[in-house]
């Protein structure tokens, strides 16, 4: 395709942003000024700072154009990533698991593993984040560069290192702080970017009814053709939508990903901690007003042959990432291209900033204080946070570059989350709410479930394992596959964690006090009204989770 | 320290200013190659609505220091 050109206003508007991050590293550098400051953001943060920025987190660009290309290629199915296959796992965490979290004054969900059961559980999962975090920075890296190059014709080297000397000069300067605020930016500057497609769209094909009926039955419906996997786009039944991504591919990330987790550490006290995922759990359930729209109207405007829109193709392979930015190509005039193509940027960037920030803590505090330097001084940690920043993000530059050589590598992606993730959730369940579980049952489980996610993952790609025998369905899409590997993974951690407990040594209950439900004083939020409680708000958000389903049903 | 809703006014006021005053001068010289709605002049509504914006949360949040 020919290049989206850029005018002087739309430059004038990426550097305006380019600019403003900068400054405000500068400007927060001065309030940085302990370890606690660096990697928590000083613990002061409201629910509203924490709330946006924990959804920012996973705000990335990657996630908005992906999706979006998802809901082309899959309907209105792909909603289900942002209702069922988020806003419970996110109330949970508020609801229960927030006050072991953040009562036990971690820096990190490692940490928490290491108060739980022991430092070889904590320095595995501490491990497989950082090598997780990296891998995704680059790529996202990577990502955003191909975006650039695709589109507006930028060069791939200047594109990677600007975006990785901008993200690595703030995180730098401040830490969390810094990397909390741009997020926050980004959630504006995404509303703004991007909305105005979806009401343009809306506005050029007549309304949101006329989107619905001119999309094939099996593209407009969540839930009414889930009985039969040959019926709706994603070729998948309710029983992989509900166990693999509704309880562990969601769970999983929400719960005990540190990348969205530690937004919630920044909090000022628990009910703020509390809240912070069931704010965000609102601002969630609104984004496919965003994608799935700007989606479905691609998908409508690419079946009609008078509008002239159709998506991009590499080597005869449909590009389904290209939807969203053709559709700011058809409608922005100069200006709003500018916003539309700072609004991605953001959004590649503040992903790259939350792995990056969530990387030097993670480093920092299990891995070189509780292996390297077991005696590091406060001063010497933060400095230690700063060099782990630095660092990252010339690994992630490499792994950029090594993504540049080998793009397959983006296909082991969705292999890496559910290979770290689904299993730990697993891990934490038992280890939150049942007290005899013992360390190395945690440790054995967390292993054996990370090998088999990884072995179920080759066993597809490599056809030694018929697909019917993972999605328990003749027909199914990869998507499919990838729900139904998470839920075994999960179901193996969990059940080789209980076994080996049985058998070996528990930790003394003494030990455990404040950690596992049952030894821990309930008295969370008791001196509040009900309507002030995050519980309250809970039902709030279930509630319009409830009613979105049933109107889409 | 300012709040973070302060530079969140201060970034949207100014890129919605600049949006807003390009819609209007695409009003009076437009471009040459017409984009899908061009007539319903987004860039100036657009652009007033995020200036407008970023000013309210300017001026409520102008005295606010956090910690």
């Amino acid at each position: 395709m020919h290049a989206i050109g850029l005018s002087f206003v739309d430059w004038l508007i990426i550097a305006i942003y380019f600019g403003f991050v900068i400054g405000l590293g500068f400007y927060l550098k001065k309030f940085t000024t302990s370890e606690e400051d660096f990697f928590l953001a000083g613990r002061k943060n409201s629910s509203w700072v924490a709330g946006i920025a924990f959804l920012s987190a996973n705000l990335g660009a990657l996630e908005i154009m992906g999706m979006t290309g998802n809901t082309f290629k899959y309907g209105m199915y792909v909603a289900h990533f942002y209702w069922i296959g988020a806003i419970p796992a996110m109330l949970f965490l508020g609801i229960y698991m927030m006050p072991f979290y953040y009562s036990s004054k971690i820096k990190s969900v490692p940490g928490y593993l290491k108060l739980r059961f022991d430092e070889k559980t904590r320095v595995l999962n501490g491990i497989a984040f950082a090598i997780m975090t990296l891998l995704v920075s680059g790529i996202n890296l990577y990502a955003m560069a191909l975006v650039l190059h695709t589109f507006l014709g930028w060069p791939w080297h200047i594109s990677m290192w600007a975006a990785a000397v901008t993200v690595a000069a703030y995180v730098t300067l401040s830490g969390l702080m810094s990397a909390i605020f741009t997020e926050i930016i980004q959630f504006f500057l995404i509303w703004f970017g991007l909305f105005l497609v979806s009401i343009l769209g809306i506005v050029e094909i007549g309304s949101v009814k006329e989107i619905f009926a001119r999309i094939p039955p099996s593209f407009n419906t969540l839930w009414s053709t889930s009985g039969n996997p040959a019926q709706n786009g994603m070729v998948i039944t309710w029983g992989g939508i509900v166990l693999g991504l509704g309880f562990v591919l969601s769970f999983g990330y929400w719960t005990t990903d540190f990348l969205v987790v530690q937004r919630a550490f920044s909090a000022k006290d628990l009910r703020s901690a509390r809240m912070t995922p069931i704010l965000a759990s609102f601002f969630k359930m609104a984004l496919p007003f965003i994608v799935i729209l700007a989606g479905l109207i691609a998908l409508v405007l690419s079946r009609d042959p008078k509008s002239g829109f159709h998506l991009l193709s590499d080597n005869g392979h449909i590009n389904y990432d290209s939807a969203l930015p053709l559709l700011i190509a058809r409608y922005y005039p100069k200006g709003l291209i500018g916003l539309g193509v700072t609004a991605l940027l953001a959004g590649f960037m503040a992903g790259q900033a939350g792995n990056i920030s969530a990387f030097n803590t993670v480093w920092t505090y299990d891995i070189y204080k509780s292996i390297i330097n077991k005696k590091a001084s406060d001063i010497h940690l933060l400095w230690m946070g700063r060099v782990a920043t630095i660092v990252g993000i010339i690994i992630s530059l490499g792994t950029a570059y090594w993504a540049m050589s080998f793009p397959s590598i983006m296909d082991y992606m969705q292999a890496i989350f559910s290979w770290v993730n689904a299993p730990l959730f697993a891990t934490m369940l038992l280890g939150m709410f049942v007290v005899w579980i013992t360390p190395n049952g945690a440790f054995w489980g967390l292993i054996t479930g990370m090998f088999s996610s990884f072995f179920l993952y080759l066993a597809d790609k490599f056809n030694w394992i018929d697909k019917s025998i993972i999605t328990l369905s003749h027909s199914s899409s990869d998507m499919a596959v990838n729900f139904w590997r998470a839920w075994w993974a999960w179901l193996i951690c969990f059940f080789v964690t209980i076994i080996i407990s049985l058998f070996t040594k528990k930790k003394p209950k003494e030990e455990l006090v404040g950690l596992v439900k049952g030894l821990t004083k309930e008295n969370v939020d008791k001196d509040i009204s009900f309507f002030k409680k995050p519980e309250f708000y809970a039902i709030l958000s279930l509630i319009v989770l409830i009613a979105l389903n049933i109107y889409f049903w | 320290m300012k709040p973070i809703w302060y530079f969140v006014g201060l970034i949207l006021s100014l890129m919605g200013t600049i949006i807003f005053l390009t819609g209007l001068y695409n009003l009076y010289y437009p471009e040459s190659t017409q984009k899908v709605l061009s007539g319903m002049h987004p860039d100036v509504w657009w652009g007033a609505l995020m200036a407008i914006i970023g000013l309210v949360y300017i001026f409520y949040n102008r005295n606010k220091k956090i910690f």
